[in-house]
């Protein structure tokens, strides 16, 4: 639940004496054996505390950097109903941003401390978010395509081992149920509307089949972190496996969309009762990676810029609280105090 | 790197509808308790989720360890007669 | 007509700005705040809109000079403070203006009455952020003071009747003027003490009057949507 609760558990921890770990670790692997999910306060190994963490703080990243490529279109949004859905959906990423920061606090990580590292590009978020929104087409394809891929990925997290992971998933995951649908909806329009916009939503297809099958990382045997996720039960199921039920959606889908997937190796084969698919170019996974997609530089400053010129704001607001409050809890005005009273009484009981 | 101080860390419960008791929704930074209540309205009921919202410092939370789980929760649990199936009861009695 | 055209093209012009905000807020929880507001306000404008004709039509199709707006929404976003100095300037006035419909008998009545709601909390987003600013540091005090000024002179338009918005415009001014000198007391700012409006006798957006900045903003609005004439999105 808080920070400081995180806190207590490791000092707790390091106050044992010797052997006590190997006993703490039986309960805690006995508790993901069984299903059952692991709480802020719970023992934990140190390594899927930092495993947990970086997972959480890269999905939380990829929410607001996600945020920009979508917003990009929100000032040319062609029609009032396409602005109001554009609107909303990119507020839900800021949304979903907050959540997954609260979950990663609960282990005692400061949500100051994560915005500083991905700043300082020493934490990760999503490489699909490194392309760039080149026409209105493309706010349909993230929609689609790339939505698509995250809940792919984000619905068996909802049954993730950690708890205050997995209750975000869930509020995440019914949230965005919207967020695919709209997508598919404008490609939709666009591909029956005139052959311009036919043309517009195919180019945005081909530009964002290829970066949507990397996002669901590498393939099984190269992915350093996948075995052990999966053995916490943070991971459910490997890259390689949620790659191709993604594939397998989208394809009928695309027969709907009266689009077509730019892969010519794309077939289905009856054996398997799954499609080949031809093969992902991962040196530019790499690449984007790295630093050198078209966007990553792009990306970083407009947040970093965001946060430097937001800072004598967020600066005001905690000199105000300080001179009208004595603690920022206490002599609050009294509809908020009596509410915050009440809040104490009943949710320690 | 840029702002001094971050906001401080609260808890916020919301009650989704009338006769409903308020359960935690998440968490979320504010400078002080009015921007905590607005910041929760904006965050966690902008799907018409809650008819009420209380946010609480979470500095100010006091738990249960889970290391004194068994001191502080197994005693309730060999006490089966606080549960109404405990008792037998002749069938056909009615409004019990 | 006139009138669901000036208070609709008010709240689409106003959504507008503030939907630039996304993704550059000050804080993340503000970047909620912000979008919830827009997207209030940009309901808004479609029912309004919608009573004189076709919502598209009339948002991506009209030359600049057919737009009615007050020149305040169309300001540009500036920094925070700019932006709720802005919103505190015109959430006051929404909020008083729509009380007084809600409470008539015209036909913006039930539009009205649930408007206010949502206007009443974006003036107590204004306020809370006017307090904080103005009251918070010096540099935070100083920016707000330099907002609140700048856009002193675009608070009169607010003021002048629109043709079928039936209200008390007297009152409306003399209710604005006490709620806005209010809060900037509290947060330690300076009333402005400029003229309300410039001196040009042709007049200011309900007029089809605009400000520079106002051309390109719906040059980026409408583009997209002028390309393809005819078709559906």
């Amino acid at each position: 639940m808080a920070a400081v609760t995180a806190d207590q558990t490791a000092q707790a921890g390091a106050d044992r004496p010797e052997g006590a770990d190997e006993a703490l670790e039986a309960v805690f692997d006995a508790a993901v054996a069984a299903d059952e999910r692991i709480e802020p306060r719970d023992w934990m190994p140190d390594a899927y505390r930092a495993s947990l963490v970086r997972q959480m703080a890269q999905h939380a990243h990829s929410e607001i950097i996600g945020m920009q490529p979508e917003a990009n279109w929100i000032t040319r949004a062609p029609s009032l109903r396409r602005k109001a859905i554009l609107m909303a959906k990119v507020q839900d990423e800021a949304g979903h941003g907050l959540y997954l920061y609260s979950a990663a606090e609960t282990l005692g990580t400061g949500r100051e401390e994560l915005l500083d590292k991905l700043h300082a590009g020493r934490q990760r978020y999503s490489s699909i978010f490194n392309y760039p929104t080149l026409t209105w087409a493309d706010v349909g394809a993230i929609g689609w395509l790339v939505d698509g891929a995250a809940i792919t990925n984000q619905v068996p997290l909802c049954r993730c081992s950690y708890g205050p992971y997995a209750r975000a998933m869930v509020r995440i995951c019914k949230e965005e149920s919207f967020h695919q649908r709209q997508g598919y909806e404008l490609l939709l329009a666009l591909s029956r509307g005139t052959p311009a916009q036919h043309d517009m939503a195919q180019d945005a297809v081909n530009r964002w089949w290829w970066p949507s099958l990397m996002m669901f990382g590498p393939p099984d045997d190269a992915s350093a972190h996948s075995a052990q996720s999966m053995t916490w039960k943070i991971k459910r199921h490997s890259n390689d496996e949620l790659r191709q039920r993604f594939v397998d959606i989208c394809v009928p889908q695309a027969e709907t969309l009266g689009l077509t997937l730019p892969d010519p190796d794309l077939r289905w084969n009856e054996e398997r009762g799954q499609h080949d698919f031809g093969a992902i170019d991962w040196k530019e996974f790499q690449e984007v990676l790295k630093g050198n997609g078209p966007c990553n530089e792009q990306r970083l400053a407009q947040r970093r810029r965001a946060h430097e010129e937001g800072a004598w704001v967020r600066d005001a607001a905690v000199a105000y609280a300080e001179k009208h409050t004595a603690a920022p809890a206490q002599a609050a005005p009294a509809h908020a105090a009596s509410r915050a009273t009440a809040g104490n009484g009943e949710a320690t009981a | 790197m840029s702002s001094s101080t971050e906001w401080p860390l609260w808890e916020v419960f919301v009650r989704s509808r009338r006769g409903l008791s308020h359960t935690h929704a998440g968490s979320l930074h504010a400078p002080d308790a009015e921007m905590a209540l607005r910041n929760a309205r904006d965050l966690y009921t902008r799907r018409s989720e809650g008819v009420s919202i209380w946010v609480v410092p979470s500095a100010q939370v006091t738990a249960s360890s889970p290391d004194e789980k068994d001191s502080f929760f197994e005693p309730a649990g060999d006490k089966p007669y606080r549960h109404p199936t405990f008792y037998e009861i002749p069938e056909g009695v009615k409004h019990l | 007509m006139t009138a669901a055209l000036a208070l609709g093209d008010d709240a689409l012009v106003l959504s507008h700005r503030l939907g630039e905000w996304a993704g550059h807020a000050p804080v993340l929880e503000e970047e909620v705040a912000l979008a919830n507001i827009a997207l209030d306000l940009l309901g808004q404008a479609r029912v309004l809109l919608s009573l004189v004709g076709d919502e598209d039509e009339l948002a991506y199709l009209r030359e600049e000079r057919a737009f009615r707006n007050v020149q305040l929404v169309e300001q540009p976003n500036g920094d925070f403070a700019h932006t709720i100095a802005r919103q505190l300037y015109f959430s006051t006035y929404q909020r008083l203006l729509y009380e007084q419909l809600a409470a008539g008998e015209s036909a913006f009545a039930g539009l009205a009455a649930k408007a206010v709601k949502e206007v009443a909390y974006h003036q107590d987003h204004a306020e809370h952020w006017t307090l904080r600013l103005g009251d918070g540091t010096d540099e935070s005090h100083d920016r707000m003071q330099l907002a609140v000024d700048a856009l002193w002179r675009f608070t009169g338009e607010l003021f002048e009747p629109v043709e079928g918005v039936e209200v008390d415009w007297q009152s409306l001014r003399s209710g604005w003027l006490e709620s806005v000198s209010a809060v900037l007391e509290r947060a330690t700012l300076t009333l402005p003490t400029g003229p309300q409006a410039g001196a040009w006798t042709a007049g200011a957006g309900r007029q089809g009057i605009h400000t520079e900045p106002f051309g390109r903003m719906i040059a980026e609005m409408q583009h997209l949507h002028r390309s393809h004439p005819g078709a559906s999105w």
